[in-house]
C-alpha cells in the first residue's frame, strides 16, 4: 500500500456569513496516493479551483483537514503567470532564488529543468517572446524548481489551441513518470481528464461535493482521438450529466 | 524602432516645434510691443548664453543647483517609497494618511517657504524641506496606485514560488509596479525642480551663487539677456532630465515587458 501524498479529511469551504453565506465545498474526503495523476473534472462553479487553493494553502478551509507532504505543493494556473521584468531563466530560477540557491547551483539546475521542458537556449529570453504553449511550458519548468512532491495544476491547457495541447499532454506525461510526482489536475475537458488520469474524481456543483470516480486503467501513452479514451470520455460525460440534470433537480 | 521607418524623426519633430517658439518670440520682439532692453531678442539671448557659458561661475551655478535637485529628490524618493510601503503594511494607515497625502500634493510647494525659512532660516535645510515636501506625495501616490493595479495572479504566484513578507515587496510588488511608479517618479521630479526653483530665487544663499540666485541678480541689475539666458538654462535642464533619464528608463521597461507594439 501506497502511503497517500495529499489527504483531505472531511474539508468543507464557506465563503461570507450569515444569509449571505454560500458553501463552496462540502464535506470533501479525498486520499491521492503518492505517484498517482488524478484528475478533477467538473462543471464551472463546482469548486474545483477553491479545492486546489485549499490544497496549496492559499486559503485555509471552514472545517475540515488538508495535509500535503513537508515542502507543500506546487501550482500551474491556466495563466502562465510569468514575471514580464524577469528573463525565462530567472523566471524558472525563482522559487530557487527565494530558497537562498547560489548562483552557480541555481544556473546549473535551470539548465535541467529548460531541457526538460524542450526549452534548451531559450533561458536568455523574455517572457514575451516565447508563444503561449513555450510560457505554459516555462511555468511548468518554474513549478518544478520549487522541488514539491505534489503538483496542482489548475486547467493549465485551456486556454491553449487543440495541437498545442496534444503536445504538452505528451510532455506532462513524461515529466510525470520521469520525476514519479503526484500531480492534480483540475479540469472541464472530459477528454482531456480520460487522457492523462490515472483516477478521475466528479465534482458537483451547489455546493462542490465528490459526485463519482472513475479508475482509468488504459495503457500509456494513450492518444486522445483513440476509441478506448473516446469511449472512457462517453462512459465519464453520461455520468456528468445526470450529476448536472441532479442539480436542476435540487434547485 | 519600427515607427522611425513611417513617421518623421521625432526629433526631426521636436526641432521644429523649437524653430516655431523662437520665431514666434521674435515675431513678438519684432512687433515692438516692449522695448529690446527689456524684451531682448532670441539672437541677443542666444549669444549671451554663449558667452555665459565660456566662464566657471556658469558651471559652478548650474552645479550648485543640480547638487540640491538631486540630493533633495534622493530624499523624497526614500520617504515616499518608505511612507507609500507603510501605508501598503498598515490599511488603517492608508485609510487615514492617503487623503491628506492627495492634499499634499495639490499644495502649491511655495506656500512652506515660510515655516521653512522660520524652522531653517534662509539655508540649504530651507530649501531642502520644501523640496522634498513638494516632490514625496507623488512619488509615494504613485507607487500606492501602480501597487493596487498589479494583477492579482502575480501575487498568488509570488506566494506560491516562495516569495513572503518583505521578499514579496522586494521581488515581486516593487518590479511588478515599475511600469507606472515611473510615472509617478517622473512626476516627482517635476514637483522637485519647481520647488527647487521657487525656493532658490526665495532663499538667496550669497557664498553658492546658483541658477536661483543668478536670475535674482539679473532680475535686480534689469540684465534681461542674462535673465532670459539662464530661463533657457532651467528649461534645458528639465527637458534633459526628462528626455534622456526618465523616457530612456520608461522605453527600456516597455521593451523589455514587450509593451510596445510593433
Amino acid at each position: 500500500m501506497i502511503s497517500p501524498a495529499v489527504v483531505l479529511d472531511h474539508v468543507q469551504k464557506t465563503y461570507g456569513q450569515g444569509a449571505q453565506a454560500h458553501t463552496a465545498l462540502q464535506s470533501v474526503s479525498l486520499e491521492v496516493p503518492a505517484g498517482e495523476f488524478l484528475c478533477l473534472l467538473g462543471a464551472s462553479g463546482c469548486g474545483k479551483s477553491t479545492l486546489l487553493h485549499l490544497i496549496a494553502g492559499l486559503e485555509p478551509p471552514t472545517s475540515g483537514s488538508v495535509s500535503v507532504p513537508a515542502g507543500g505543493a506546487a501550482m500551474m494556473f491556466q495563466d502562465p503567470a510569468l514575471f514580464p521584468w524577469l528573463s525565462v531563466a530567472d523566471n524558472i530560477g525563482f522559487p530557487l532564488a527565494r530558497k537562498g540557491l547560489g548562483a552557480t547551483a541555481q544556473k546549473a539546475r535551470v539548465q535541467e529543468l529548460l531541457a526538460m521542458v524542450n526549452l534548451d537556449g531559450w533561458g536568455h529570453r523574455q517572457p514575451h517572446e516565447l508563444s503561449g504553449g513555450m510560457r505554459q511550458r516555462v511555468a511548468l519548468a518554474r513549478a518544478l524548481a520549487q522541488d514539491a512532491r505534489v503538483l496542482l495544476m489548475d486547467e493549465p491547457f485551456a486556454a491553449l489551441d487543440a495541437m498545442m495541447r496534444d503536445r504538452l499532454h505528451d510532455e506532462i506525461e513524461r515529466v510525470w513518470r520521469e520525476t514519479g510526482l503526484t500531480i492534480v489536475f483540475v479540469t472541464h475537458n472530459v477528454r482531456e481528464a480520460a487522457r492523462l488520469a490515472d483516477r478521475v474524481i466528479v465534482l458537483a456543483s451547489h455546493p462542490g461535493r465528490i459526485a463519482g470516480e472513475f479508475s482509468v486503467k488504459l495503457p500509456r501513452p494513450r492518444r486522445i482521438d483513440a476509441p478506448e479514451v473516446a469511449q472512457l470520455s462517453r462512459t465519464i460525460t453520461d455520468s456528468l450529466r445526470s450529476v448536472l440534470r441532479g442539480n436542476d433537480d435540487a434547485s | 524602432m519600427q515607427a522611425s521607418s513611417s513617421t518623421p524623426s521625432p526629433w526631426l519633430a521636436r526641432l521644429a516645434a523649437l524653430a516655431t517658439a523662437i520665431l514666434l518670440w521674435q515675431v513678438v520682439v519684432w512687433s515692438g510691443w516692449k522695448p529690446v532692453w527689456l524684451l531682448p531678442s532670441p539672437l541677443t539671448v542666444f549669444l549671451r548664453l554663449a558667452t555665459l557659458a565660456t566662464e566657471p561661475a556658469f558651471y559652478w551655478a548650474i552645479f550648485y543647483t543640480l547638487v540640491r535637485a538631486v540630493s533633495g529628490y534622493a530624499m523624497a524618493v526614500g520617504i515616499g517609497v518608505a511612507s507609500a510601503l507603510l501605508m501598503l503594511r498598515f490599511r488603517l494607515l492608508r485609510t487615514t494618511v492617503a487623503g491628506l497625502l492627495t492634499g499634499l500634493q495639490s499644495m502649491p510647494s511655495v506656500i512652506w517657504f515660510p515655516l521653512a525659512i522660520l524652522l531653517f532660516q534662509l539655508g540649504e535645510g530651507a530649501i531642502l524641506f520644501v523640496v522634498v515636501l513638494g516632490a514625496f506625495p507623488s512619488i509615494a501616490n504613485g507607487l500606492l496606485h501602480s501597487i493596487d493595479h498589479i494583477p492579482p495572479l502575480w501575487i498568488r504566484a509570488g506566494k506560491m514560488l516562495g516569495a513572503r513578507g518583505w521578499s514579496l515587496v522586494a521581488h515581486v510588488y516593487l518590479p511588478a509596479a515599475m511600469p507606472g511608479f515611473v510615472g509617478g517618479l517622473k512626476q516627482g521630479w517635476a514637483f522637485a525642480w519647481r520647488s527647487l526653483m521657487a525656493g532658490e530665487l526665495l532663499v538667496i544663499i550669497s557664498d553658492r551663487p546658483s541658477i536661483g540666485t543668478r536670475l535674482s541678480f539679473a532680475r535686480e541689475l534689469s540684465d534681461a539677456p542674462d535673465l532670459l539666458a539662464w530661463m533657457i538654462v532651467v528649461l534645458g535642464i528639465g527637458m534633459l532630465v526628462d528626455g534622456l533619464l526618465f523616457s530612456t528608463i520608461e522605453r527600456r521597461i516597455r521593451i523589455k515587458r514587450g509593451l510596445f507594439e510593433t
